[in-house]
């Protein structure tokens, strides 16, 4: 298995290169440096010369991949590219076009990401697998048929329908919890529980109907029609053989989700005025701070491709019969 | 359920619902009676260096720990300026060419700016200035290993101040042309100050031999900026810029310590953002004790503050000096519903309205005045209103063949669009109201706008029965044919005009919408309109190059003098040729004489008779369709006092008082837990879960977990 994992960091190589190359083809190709400038140094009195200095002091005043005015190897490690990736690849990620230290801000959004992130995820999934094994039970029931018509409606709803609604009726109507804002340490409870809420219920008509519909693929087969006729209950059935068959194809879906939580959510990171990482990404585009947007490009990449791995390894562990090589 | 788990349930509804503190309270519980502001921002401040710090979100930050040494005054229209860290009204000295001193500005071709600062004015606290026994500084120079332990501007135990002198004013200037600094505003000064240029090449010079030692600017001396004593400075122009004297009211000429360069220059501290961008150094009523700009911003009252006489007029605070508000806390909103739902649940105690919650706030009557609406009358929130010295306009680049130049048929083109544009409709369409029409380029309360049928364009309005009135566009169609495009055909080509209007990108109104409507303006003389909606960046790139035919803009005060507005008018100003801010290239030797007199002169009726003829001069030649002067509402609570509408001052809270009392009584009542929805859940839920198990345990007994399908 070690040798497996080995292999795939090494084919994450190249993988991370290229995605570096094609952020840097694509974002040069719609932005320039004297357009970063711009966007950084205001619209008043922004002369020329500002320009120049502000491109040669964030070290914006190279050729982005070919350096024509030096010679030899030097023609491609005088560039931007090379600049301002070698040191990424390395997890140094310097400063932000706005002057504030990426890694610092990193640190002090993840926190917050991931108070939202890991109780949503955790409880999304119970949640779902719960609901999905309660409309297996009551199949044919009407139980089950006002569970998947609930579901269809909510996955036909708009995640930023639920934020707004769920704002206005819990938090303003009812006045239950803040309307937005943050504070780290237990206080966050109270900020971070409607969001969540949000987060579980926005995501439950999908999950819980494609989990469903993994549950009655393996309560159709054989093995369980058998015990079923050895006297199990249904309950039996359900817990201790289709539960632990069916949970091999949610493990795919699942575990590849589990390094993107340091991501963040946009939506109700921005609307709950939560500072994660969620919203520092698209503030970045908005504001064309080029700086931030290769770092969460590059971590998007690297965390994706630990999902991946991850997702190999749980196969292997929960199906003994899959063997890494 | 047993008796038992019922009475859990009520005692537990009891307490959510009876609990003395609001739920949904974002603050510290035990701040619910404190004397804190709350305010919001809606977008994150990039710097609060006050050489750099230049745009609205940023200067509502500075302005609280900065002091220039002048200030306008608070309640004083039309704006007037007075001493904040100065002890006097700055000495202004003009000379002429050979060196000798001239009464008359109009003869002058330089001048000095003498500033006398008040003894005894100390910087905050700060680890910068905090000295060991045997006199050297305790936390400068620092070794890496040292600088380690100091993660956040908090983590130093000890503080200390200084006297604020005339070298801290002298210090800052420099600051404006260090490469380091990299100051918005170095541009523009180098073309004033003596010598800025040259200081600027000085410390490029010093910073190429070594890029990243600190470059003292303490032994760089230049004409421009000269300490006279200890509380006596010079400043020196290369022309008569009256206009220098405004300023000298902003954080970019605000005194700065030396040590705070040396002390931010610790290794690593840039790492951990304690730099000047984050953890300002200055003389105001208050200091930063949280910079975290993604999440909240807080700041406590500076213990080292001067004091300052409340302004006359303004309700005193009995036994207090001000600034009369102890702390002040700041939270980041980006959206606009949970930031005034707040303000209405009374967690913010001012807020601007945004579009999408205008009519739940204000309603106009019949006279077209503004007015609370029933529901947040009974709150007791008030209304300010006020017309910020602002431009919006629609400009027409005069470098392009059709609709630029002096030439009589593009000008009455520009005139026929003049007239055929209604603003009026624009501001009641997607302004709700929040604007008024423009005229020429300057706004009301500026000097030299006029008022009545002397301020009207009389190319787009006429004066009927004692009112504006909007001129047919039968006027605009007679020009229009005048001009050579009758009913929209270009006479000689015989092909529909088309016309190009540059747009920025917003997501502030719906776009389609406004694209629509500007189409529609110009299909009125059958005129047919591309819009190209570019980004920012795009957008400036395209004004550089004056690649544009017709674009839309603003422009917002620098300080309230008629030269900041007209200036964008001024041949020499502009864009294309000369980089400056004169976007349209607009070119009239004539108004460009009378400006040259104009910027010279004090205001007085001389000043008032050129300004008349400059706007004149452009209300005929009309390169810009005038737009409108946004007016801006602000709302605040009724605990809070003293509050004006000033868009030109950004220190106003030193002023403002709060009543934290009623701000908690208000708060108790209007938010109060609603339990009935609770019990409907729990309710909800049991029934569920009851009717679950009855289904379950017919189920067992009839059914398979899952129907036996027919081939099985």
């Amino acid at each position: 298995m070690l040798v497996y994992i080995i292999r795939r960091i090494l084919y994450a190589i190249p993988v991370i290169l290229v995605v570096n190359l094609v952020t840097f083809m694509l974002y040069f190709n719609l932005n320039s440096t004297d357009d970063m400038a711009r966007m950084q140094l205001g619209n008043k009195h922004v002369t020329t010369e500002a320009i120049v200095d502000w491109k040669k002091e964030h070290g914006y005043d190279k050729p982005i991949f070919y350096n024509g005015n030096v010679s030899g190897l030097n023609a491609l490690t005088d560039t931007l590219f090379f600049q301002k990736s070698l040191k990424m690849l390395v997890f140094d990620f310097g400063m932000s076009d706005a002057n504030r230290n990426i890694g610092n801000d990193l640190k002090l959004r993840m926190g917050p990401s991931l108070a939202i992130a890991i109780p949503s995820f955790i409880l999304g999934v119970i949640i779902n697998v719960l609901v999905a094994l309660c409309m297996v039970l009551f199949r044919e029931t009407w139980i089950e048929r006002t569970a998947v018509i609930t579901c269809v409606i909510l996955m036909s709803i708009s995640t930023l329908f639920y934020i707004i609604f769920g704002q206005f009726v819990v938090a303003k109507w009812w006045h239950w919890v803040p309307l937005s804002g943050y504070s780290p340490g237990w206080s966050q409870f109270k900020f971070v529980i409607l969001p969540i809420m949000i987060a579980i219920i926005s995501s439950l008509g999908a999950n819980a109907r494609w989990y469903r519909a993994i549950f009655l693929e393996e309560a159709n087969k054989e093995y369980v029609q058998l015990a079923k006729a050895k006297g199990l209950s249904n309950m039996q059935v359900l817990l201790h053989h289709v539960l632990p068959n069916g949970a091999l194809p949610i493990l795919t879906g699942v575990v590849v989700l589990i390094p993107s939580l340091f991501l963040g959510s946009l939506l109700l990171e921005s609307f709950f005025g939560i500072p994660g990482l969620g919203s520092y990404t698209i503030d970045a585009i908005l504001q064309q701070d080029f700086a931030i947007v290769r770092v969460m490009v590059y971590l998007g990449t690297i965390l994706y491709i630990i999902g991946l791995i991850l997702t190999d390894l749980a196969y292997s562990y929960v199906d003994p019969r899959i063997r890494l090589e | 359920m047993r008796i038992q788990g019922w009475l859990v349930i009520s005692i537990f509804l009891l307490l959510l619902g009876c609990h003395h503190e609001p739920r949904n309270n974002p603050y510290r519980t035990r701040d619910a009676t404190a004397n804190i502001y709350y305010g919001a921002y809606s977008s994150a401040p990039k710097t609060l260096d006050p050489a750099k710090a230049y745009t609205t979100d940023e200067a509502q930050f500075v302005s609280l720990v900065y002091e220039p040494p002048l200030q306008y005054q608070y309640l004083t229209r039309p704006w007037t300026l007075e001493p904040l860290l100065a002890s006097q009204m700055p000495q202004v000295i003009y000379r002429d060419a050979t060196g000798k001193i001239v009464a008359d500005p109009q003869l002058a071709s330089s001048s000095e700016y003498i500033v006398h600062i008040k003894p005894g004015i100390y910087y905050q606290p700060h680890p910068a200035f905090v000295r060991t026994p045997e006199g050297l500084h305790l936390y400068w120079p620092l070794t890496a290993a040292a600088a380690k332990s100091y993660t956040t501007a908090n983590d130093f135990k000890q503080s200390a101040s200084r006297e604020v002198t005339a070298d801290d004013f002298v210090y800052e200037i420099k600051r404006l042309a260090s490469p380091a600094v990299q100051s918005p505003i170095y541009g523009l000064m180098s073309t004033h100050i003596q010598g800025l240029a040259t200081l600027r090449a000085d410390l490029e010079r010093a910073r190429a031999q070594n890029p990243n030692a600190l470059v003292d600017l303490r032994p760089y001396s230049f004409a421009g900026a000269s300490v006279i004593d200890k509380y006596t400075y010079r400043i020196q122009l290369n022309d008569p810029y009256p206009q220098f004297m405004y300023w000298l009211a902003m954080p970019f000429f605000a005194p700065y310590p030396w040590e705070a360069d040396q002390f931010y220059h610790n290794p690593g501290f840039e790492d951990h953002n304690i730099t000047v961008d984050w953890v300002p150094i200055g003389t105001g009523p208050y200091q930063f004790t949280q910079n975290n700009p993604n999440q909240s911003l807080q700041l406590i009252k500076n213990k080292n503050f001067h004091g300052e006489p409340l302004p006359l007029g303004l309700q005193p605070q009995v036994g207090k000096t001000i600034p009369y508000i102890d702390r002040i806390e700041f939270y980041l909103e980006k959206e606009s519903i949970p930031r005034w739902n707040k303000f209405l649940q009374g967690y913010y105690d001012q807020s601007g309205i945004a579009s999408d919650t205008f009519d739940e706030a204000i309603t106009y009557t019949a006279q077209k005045q503004p007015r609370i609406n029933p529901k947040l009358a009974a709150k007791h929130i008030s209304l300010q209103v006020s017309t910020t010295p602002s431009i919006f306009y629609l400009g027409f680049n005069q470098l392009d063949p059709v609709v630029g130049g002096s030439s009589p048929a593009a000008r009455q083109l520009r005139q026929a669009l003049s007239i055929a544009v209604d603003m009026d409709e624009y501001i009641h369409l997607f302004l709700n109201g929040r604007g008024q029409v423009a005229q020429g380029p300057l706004p009301p309360g500026i000097f030299g706008a006029r008022t009545g049928e002397a301020g009207m364009d009389p190319i787009m309005y006429q004066w009927q029965q004692g009112r504006m009135k909007r001129r047919p566009l039968s006027d605009a169609k007679k020009l229009l044919s005048a001009a050579g495009y009758p009913d929209g055909m270009d006479a000689k080509t015989k092909r529909p005009l088309v016309l190009t209007l540059s747009i920025m990108s917003t997501s502030t109104i719906d776009e389609g919408t406004l694209y629509a409507w500007f189409r529609q303006q110009f299909a009125k003389l059958n005129i047919e309109l591309n819009i190209e909606s570019t980004t920012y960046s795009r957008f400036q790139d395209k004004l550089k190059n004056g690649s544009t035919q017709l674009f839309f803009a603003g422009w917002t005060a620098d300080y309230p003098d008629p030269e900041n507005f007209l200036f964008l008018l001024y041949g020499p100003n502009s864009k294309v040729q000369y980089n400056g801010e004169n976007a349209t290239n607009y070119h009239n030797p004539q108004f460009d004489s009378l400006y040259e007199q104009m910027t010279r002169l004090p205001n007085g009726a001389a000043r008032q008779a050129i300004i008349d003829k400059m706007i004149a001069e452009v209300q005929q030649d009309a390169p810009w369709i005038w737009g409108f002067y946004p007016v801006s509402f602000q709302l605040s609570q009724q605990w809070v006092h003293n509050s004006y509408a000033n868009p030109l001052i950004n220190n106003q809270l030193k002023y403002i008082a709060i009543s934290p009392q009623t701000r908690y009584q208000a708060r108790l009542r209007w938010n109060q837990v609603a339990v009935w929805p609770i019990v409907c859940l729990v309710l909800s839920f049991m029934l569920f879960i009851g009717l679950g198990i009855m289904t379950y345990r017919r189920l067992n007994k009839r059914k398979p977990l899952v129907l036996p399908q027919e081939d099985k």
